[in-house]
């Protein structure tokens, strides 16, 4: 029988460190996958190890993938540390890439060069309005935030297949469900030469500082940080959970829908069917494994980036199906949980005779 | 009167996965742990049921393969929050993530496939005319999930374990200071309850649509969830509530039928958005929901020694 025993104090370094082992350990468990499919381990853990890195096109292709993870991580980190488990943020994200890209196609060839802005702070707004909603209803009506926001995000893909099979369709796509591709005037600009990585870069550095400055910095994070994290202390010094549940749904929604208008007008440059790969999911583990801190979200966000990339290398290279990037993400969650047991508590083995007494 | 039959047949058919997932999650929570795992159970055992049904041929091994594949996802669950003491929402999330992409990778090379019909319905009652071809023409599966229903509330009100299972999830001290074996008892409850989970998933893709497609389950799973807030953690009231939400699914068929020209996918939305002001009701009367629900629900249990 194993028993815990809660640790007198847990070590920060060792809190620190278990998302690391649980990557280490995800990553083992993918070499054994690898093993029962038949496929050379080493071979397989090289596209997720090495070749992400491999070029100045694979970094591009990094960052491409880590800024709508890093957003959506951020702003989730700032709902959970408000004891707001909104995990509709992949909702927020296609809200936004909807808003954005609604805003996107009103531009024509001639349009002004900085109405990428405009299209941006659209895609913003569409993330908030999701995310409203959802506070909305558990302000209002007390309703489950988790249930509430993830039905949402069903219910806001379902506009998006609206939307790109009926009256956003391109005339000139040959029936396919996607709109027409945007104006240059709509598009984020693209940094370097060579590769895809855009201007969404600089955002989700800039997002991962301020949030950063919000939390550790000011009052309002301050006394958002104490209702999640003791709201008896914080109803006593008269903190108010609700401005705490606004405030992160609209920060976290405000962020997403940046992730998702950074999608569309970045590397996709049109809206179809999918605007995103879980990406909004895949930002709960981020967030989890960063800590819940926002420099722990970039760092867990690019983590997150690796295996995507990782996943459709995989695909592309030994024919196995993109999907086992989610066995790889459910598989660090839980180890990562695992570890922090380990961190919170010592593990004693009794024999059964300890255990009857 | 036929087609009003008929109609009843295919919400007792749409609604029968929904109340299978919302009684297995039902008894995880009468033990005090909230499970959000269910939707990748559910994927995984609707996978794993496929493929079983589609090589043995039998459906009724696929939904015995499917409800393994759901006791096996739930057995990890348990690992987590039980012996290991973890936080059950992201241990549930976890379940969830995993659950969907081992069913997604697994599932890869049986998408587009279809297996063989079976004769489905009970002996001697499917030959009733009128009755016979419509309600009771389902699968076995409908009726026992009726019974699971019955027997469950029973177990819960009216025997010393249910009890027991119950007294587990408002007090967990309470339970362990009498000398219960909390651990043990919430362990064998999200087993049952994965059990069902994985029935209900497997249900879907080898009765219901019979056929296997990527995050088929698409958001049952949640809805489950709502579902036991919705019936206030009573099995026949969260049976009732399912084949609510199953005829709903049916009333977008019909109003499709009908010629309504919204676009399908604003009827589609039905399900989710009726999910929302369901639990927008509930939520609404808090004191309701505290009567009502566990008390320790979500809340891990370390015994002190």
């Amino acid at each position: 029988m194993i028993q815990l025993e809660p640790r007198a104090s847990a070590s920060r370094l060792a809190a620190w460190l278990s998302p690391l082992a649980a990557l280490a350990l995800t990553m083992l468990g993918g070499a054994a996958l690898f093993a029962m499919l038949g496929i050379d381990a080493w071979q397989g853990l090289r596209l997720f190890l090495v070749e992400p890195f491999n070029g100045v096109y694979a970094w591009g292709e990094l960052a491409v993938k880590a800024v709508p993870l890093v957003l959506c991580a951020v702003g989730l980190s700032l709902c959970f540390r408000a004891n707001v488990w909104n995990i509709g943020a992949e909702g927020q994200l296609i809200a936004g890439a909807i808003a954005g890209g609604g805003v996107a196609l009103l531009a024509g060839p001639d349009t002004w060069r900085g109405y990428v802005v405009l299209v941006m702070a659209a895609g913003m707004l569409g993330g908030m309005l999701w995310a409203a909603l959802t506070a909305w209803f558990k302000d209002r009506f007390g309703a489950n935030e988790m249930l509430v926001s993830l039905m949402l995000t069903y219910v806001v893909q379902l506009l998006l297949g609206y939307l790109v099979f009926g009256p956003w369709r391109d005339p000139y796509g040959y029936n396919f469900p996607q709109s027409r591709s945007f104006d240059e005037a709509a598009v984020l600009p693209v940094l370097w030469e060579g590769t895809r990585a855009h201007a969404g870069l600089w955002l989700a550095l800039a997002a991962t500082g301020a949030a950063w400055l919000f939390l550790a910095r000011s009052h309002p994070g301050f006394r958002l940080r104490v209702t999640g994290a003791a709201p008896a202390a914080a109803r006593y010094a008269g903190y108010s959970p609700r401005q705490a549940l606004w405030t992160s749904m609209l920060a976290c929604g405000a962020l997403a829908g940046l992730a998702g208008i950074g999608e569309v007008a970045g590397p996709m440059q049109r809206l179809t069917t999918s605007v995103s790969p879980g990406y909004g999911f895949a930002a709960v583990i981020a967030a989890f494994l960063g800590r819940l801190h926002p420099a722990g979200a970039l760092l867990a966000g690019l983590v997150m980036a690796v295996l995507y990339i990782g996943g459709e290398l995989a695909q592309s290279r030994l024919g196995l199906p993109a999907s086992i990037v989610g066995v790889f993400q459910g598989l660090a969650l839980a180890l990562l949980l695992l570890g922090d047991t380990l961190v919170r508590y010592r593990i004693r083995w009794r024999g059964p005779a300890a255990v009857a007494r | 009167m036929e087609s009003l039959l008929q109609l009843l047949a295919a919400t007792l058919n749409a609604g029968t996965p929904l109340a299978l997932a919302a009684l297995g999650l039902a008894i995880h929570e009468r033990a005090g742990v909230i499970n959000l795992g269910a939707e990748g159970m559910m994927l995984l055992a609707a996978a794993a049921g496929f493929a079983v049904a589609f090589h043995t041929g039998s459906p009724t091994w696929g939904l015995a393969a499917g409800a393994g594949a759901g006791a096996l996802l739930a057995a990890m669950f348990a690992l987590l929050v039980v012996v290991f003491n973890a936080s059950q929402y992201g241990s549930g999330l976890a379940i969830m993530l995993l659950g969907s992409g081992l069913s997604a990778f697994a599932g890869v090379s049986y998408a587009g496939r279809s297996l063989a019909q079976g004769q489905a319905g009970l002996p001697w009652l499917r030959d009733i005319p009128g009755l016979g071809g419509t309600v009771f023409a389902l699968h076995p599966l409908v009726y026992a999930t009726m019974a699971l229903a019955c027997l469950l509330t029973v177990f819960l009100y009216r025997t010393r374990a249910g009890m027991l299972l119950r007294a587990v999830g408002e007090s967990p001290e309470s339970a362990h200071a009498l000398g219960y074996p909390v651990g043990w008892i919430r362990t064998l409850a999200i087993l049952a309850g994965g059990l069902c989970c994985g029935l209900a998933g497997a249900y879907l893709s080898v009765v219901y649509t019979q056929l296997w497609s990527e995050g088929m389950v698409a958001g049952r799973g949640w809805m489950a969830l709502a579902l036991i807030a919705f019936g206030m953690w009573h099995p026949l009231r969260i049976l009732l509530g399912a084949y609510l939400f199953g005829g709903l699914t049916m009333l977008q068929f019909q109003l499709q039928g009908m010629g309504v020209q919204v676009p399908s996918q604003f009827l589609a939305m039905l399900p989710y958005v009726c999910t929302i002001a369901v639990l927008a009701l509930r939520g609404g009367n808090p004191g309701w929901m505290r009567r009502n629900m566990p008390r320790s629900l979500g809340r891990p249990f370390l015994p002190e020694r």
